[in-house]
């Protein structure tokens, strides 16, 4: 599909003259009717290719036609509305041929890029993995949000259980219950997480830790093994679950009358008030606030104002109070330089930690203070047996230990929480520390 | 049209007055001279800021207010996250960038222009590979479109819940894109256009962010675009390159562009299976529900926009769109939908772009119970919360459009309820 006309057509061709001029020479030393007869059938095969190339052709001309045609009559359209003023630009000219821009993609590109995966299972590469290796992958790189057994941390998203729950008030979507493909699993879970290290799993990895979800769904037993053979013939729970959009039915052919203007209902009674004032958030807050409505947290008004008070932007003096820990930097360049590569490397960082003004514990702790101070000791945040433990026994956030710590997380403290894999540079460690200093606790 | 503002002496005495008891600063029946006037102010008398104190401008300090919220408790983490327009704060009709809403699910990425790479593939002719160059080279065009998250309002479903328009509605904005129409894209690459296919779009993003486009809406008003109201998309809203998918959910106008693929079938991704999909209350899903039905809603007053003149002349202003076109009419009540009367309509002809309407009145003092109500040119009517729920029931989430309430009291002070 993807090969340009001249590399498909010329080659074809070519090969149908070299097989004939073959079979004249072969046939003039009397070789045996059963060689003849093969020759033939690679003679009428090639013939065969020509023509389906031949084919091929028309079918990319007309095609191209068919599209020019196409665009013509889109951009009649818009030209109409260009009269009409409806239009800001004149539509964009349908050009006969193409322009000629951008270049040939590689395979190598494509297959780089390309790694889509639909539902028939299209698109998944050679692999597996069993259950008992994807609870160790999970626990490893996806626990930390979604919890050990897929039942979701904090407010991350759960990925299991909620069986039949999709018509209750609060319905649980999981992979499970809800997801009506497998392949989007697969799909997601390899190119989009982990998150914060998207793409750094393997192929039996994923197959590892889908095969897991799905345990963990209790939709396989313990000893399942999945791979790009059994992949298709796995039926989600909710695969009939799904329709296509019926407003156009159900909704837009029945509110397009004339509406009431006058006299429309008797009375209008404010019958439900705003639930939340947006600077205080509900116990908890969940995913789907939806839940949370009751009559509880009623705005008090005053005759000064709204009951809306904005929280989110810093007051002046706060901004102010952050600014000297990043002058006494400027003093040196080489900090300075290291400061800014260290705020760039604090990037991997952030989808699990936040320091600076105002930062507060999220999957992992805050780091305002952390070098320098004992190992566990945001107080609140509920850390890893094996940290405790590390901070039991005296550990401190030294420059050396957050160093080591950072190179290898897993191998420097087994059983921590932390799913990040590492830094690789030794660069990178030491920005990102002298970026971690510059705030004080 | 009957309550519109007819100004007589009688209404401005009634307003002044209001006024003059009130504690809200103004000139009002002045006894003594305002010292504003008579008194020789600092800046009529220094100079003040040279040029290039600020080459590239932010807003005067004094709107520093007017800036993009989230609400942290919606999601579990800001970079998975969303946060609102302050469309209370905003008039006319196009969203400045620096303040126009942000989605992002895996953060907003730094992605240079020379970096930036966009792939063509799949059921083509010839497979490209472009450089941003390369898309400035494409006869390009240029269009205003409102770009609405599905889950704009999705909080509202079970009750009056957020109080404020810029968190109720804020999920919205509407710039003038230059881009490339996608169909000159595929048209380069050869495509197969066959009504069947699907135009698989996806982001550079650790997200990615896939989405299957019918090949009918991807030859139709899809434009890959490179700048917004003039200057080039912030990183925030995809820079280099993003898709724009004009009236269709905002989660399908995908940032940092990097590859369109044509396909057979829709790849149902994560972003068109487990989340964009609304939950009816028999627990069915109706999935491919793309399209932005027309809505409405009144921007001032509302919970952060509270009358502070007291009764008189009043404007009540408010924003209208529709993914199906036009918008053709507006309708405001002040008594919760007892009596309707035809909003004036800002600039016609926008399609599939935000329209701005005033109601000018005068206010007696009364508390109000405030609605909009759009028509759209299909001759859609905006339904009621009431009408959505007996369709959808309440687990919905995406795709609310129904008309919202403003309950205004005598002091002018209004809250997002719900009206029976």
């Amino acid at each position: 599909m993807s090969k340009s006309l001249s590399h498909v057509f010329l080659p074809v061709f070519g090969g149908t003259a070299l097989v004939l001029a073959a079979a004249v020479a072969i046939t003039n030393r009397n070789y045996g009717q059963s060689q003849i007869e093969t020759l033939e059938t690679r003679i009428s095969q090639v013939e065969a290719h020509a023509a389906t190339a031949q084919e091929n052709a028309q079918a990319e001309a007309s095609r191209a036609a068919e599209l020019a045609a196409k665009v013509e009559e889109i951009q009649t359209a818009a030209a109409e509305r260009v009269a009409n003023g409806m239009n800001l630009t004149a539509p964009a000219p349908n050009n006969e041929g193409t322009y000629g821009l951008g270049r040939p993609a590689l395979e190598q590109e494509i297959a780089a890029w390309d790694v889509d995966v639909l539902p028939d299972g299209r698109g998944l590469p050679v692999g597996s993995g069993d259950v008992w290796t994807g609870e160790e992958v999970f626990v490893d790189r996806c626990a930390s949000c979604h919890g050990e057994f897929a039942e979701g941390a904090d407010n991350w998203p759960v990925l299991a259980g909620g069986f039949d729950t999709l018509a209750d008030e609060d319905p649980v979507k999981t992979v499970g219950s809800y997801w009506p493909h497998l392949s989007t699993a697969w799909d997601y879970i390899s190119r989009s997480m982990p998150f914060g290290e998207a793409g750094t799993l393997t192929a039996d990895e994923t197959y590892a830790i889908v095969a897991y979800i799905l345990y963990s769904n209790d939709l396989v037993d313990d000893d399942f093994v999945l791979s790009n053979e059994n992949f298709a013939d796995f039926e989600m729970y909710n695969m009939d679950g799904f329709v296509v959009d019926i407003r156009p039915e159900t909704e837009y052919a029945e509110w397009r009358e004339e509406p009431c203007m006058e006299n429309c209902k008797t009375e209008a009674a404010v019958t439900m008030r705003s639930v939340f004032l947006v600077e205080t958030p509900p116990e908890g807050g969940s995913n789907s606030v939806m839940n949370e409505a009751s009559a509880d947290g009623l705005p008090t008004f005053t005759a000064e104002g709204p009951s809306f008070i904005p929280t989110a932007a810093p007051k002046p003096e706060e901004e102010a109070a952050a600014t000297p820990a990043v002058q006494e930097i400027d003093e040196a360049d080489q900090t300075t330089d290291l400061f800014a590569a260290g705020e760039k490397v604090f990037k991997k960082c952030k989808s699990c930690h936040q320091v600076g003004d105002g930062a507060k514990d999220s999957t992992g702790p805050a780091l305002n203070g952390v070098i320098g101070a004992n190992a566990g000791s945001v107080e609140g945040f509920k850390y890893s047996k094996a940290m405790k433990t590390a901070a039991e026994a005296g550990l401190v956030w030294t420059e050396e230990e957050m160093a080591a710590f950072l190179a290898k997380p897993k191998d420097y403290m087994k059983g921590t929480r932390m799913s990040f894999a590492g830094l690789k540079k030794p660069d990178d460690i030491e920005a990102v520390i002298v970026y971690l200093k510059s705030f004080g606790s | 049209m009957d309550d519109a503002f007819k100004p007589s002496r009688r209404a401005f005495l009634k307003g002044s007055a209001a006024v003059a008891a009130g504690s809200v600063a103004g000139a009002a029946a002045a006894d003594t001279p305002d010292p504003l006037i008579t008194e020789l102010q600092d800046w009529a008398s220094y100079t003040g800021a040279g040029v290039d104190e600020s080459p590239y401008g932010m807003p005067i300090s004094f709107e520093s207010h007017v800036v993009r919220r989230n609400v942290e408790w919606l999601t579990a983490s800001p970079i998975s996250s969303i946060n609102f327009t302050p469309i209370h704060a905003l008039d006319g009709t196009i969203t400045p960038q620096g303040c126009a809403f942000e989605r992002h699910h895996s953060g907003a990425i730094e992605l240079r222009k020379e970096d930036y790479r966009l792939m063509i593939n799949g059921l083509v002719d010839r497979p490209l590979v472009f450089t941003y160059d390369d898309i400035e080279r494409f006869p390009r065009e240029n269009h205003v479109y409102f770009c609405e998250c599905a889950a704009n309002t999705g909080m509202e479903w079970a009750g009056a819940q957020l109080n404020g328009v810029q968190f109720t509605h804020g999920m919205i904005h509407n710039m003038e894109y230059t881009g490339v129409p996608l169909r000159t894209l595929l048209q380069e690459a050869g495509a197969d256009i066959s009504p069947d296919k699907w135009v698989y779009v996806e982001g550079a993003d650790a997200s990615s962010n896939g989405r299957s486009i019918p090949m009918e809406k991807a030859l139709d008003d899809v434009l890959v675009a490179f700048k917004a109201n003039g200057e080039a998309l912030r990183m925030e809203h995809g820079y280099p390159v993003r898709l724009v998918v004009p009236g269709w959910e905002g989660n399908m106008w995908v940032k940092w562009l990097r590859r369109i693929e044509v396909v057979d079938v829709a790849v149902e991704s994560r972003e068109e299976t487990s989340k964009y999909t609304d939950v009816y209350a028999d627990g069915t899903a109706q999935k491919w529900t793309w399209v932005m039905d027309a809505k409405s809603v009144i921007t001032s007053p509302s919970p952060q926009m509270p009358i502070k003149h007291g009764q008189g002349p009043l404007v009540i202003s408010g924003l209208a769109w529709s993914g199906h076109g036009q918008i053709t009419r507006v309708d405001v009540s002040k008594d919760g939908g007892i009596t309707w009367e035809t909003a004036r309509l800002g600039k016609q002809g926008d399609s599939k772009a935000l329209t701005r309407f005033y109601l000018d009145t005068n206010w007696d003092g009364a508390p109000m119970i405030l609605q909009a109500r759009a028509i759209d040119e299909t001759g859609y009517v905006q339904p009621t919360k009431d009408q959505l729920r007996e369709k959808r029931g309440e687990n919905s989430v995406y795709h609310n459009n129904c008309i919202q309430t403003w309950y205004v009291s005598a002091e002018g002070i209004a809250e997002n309820v719900e009206v029976s």
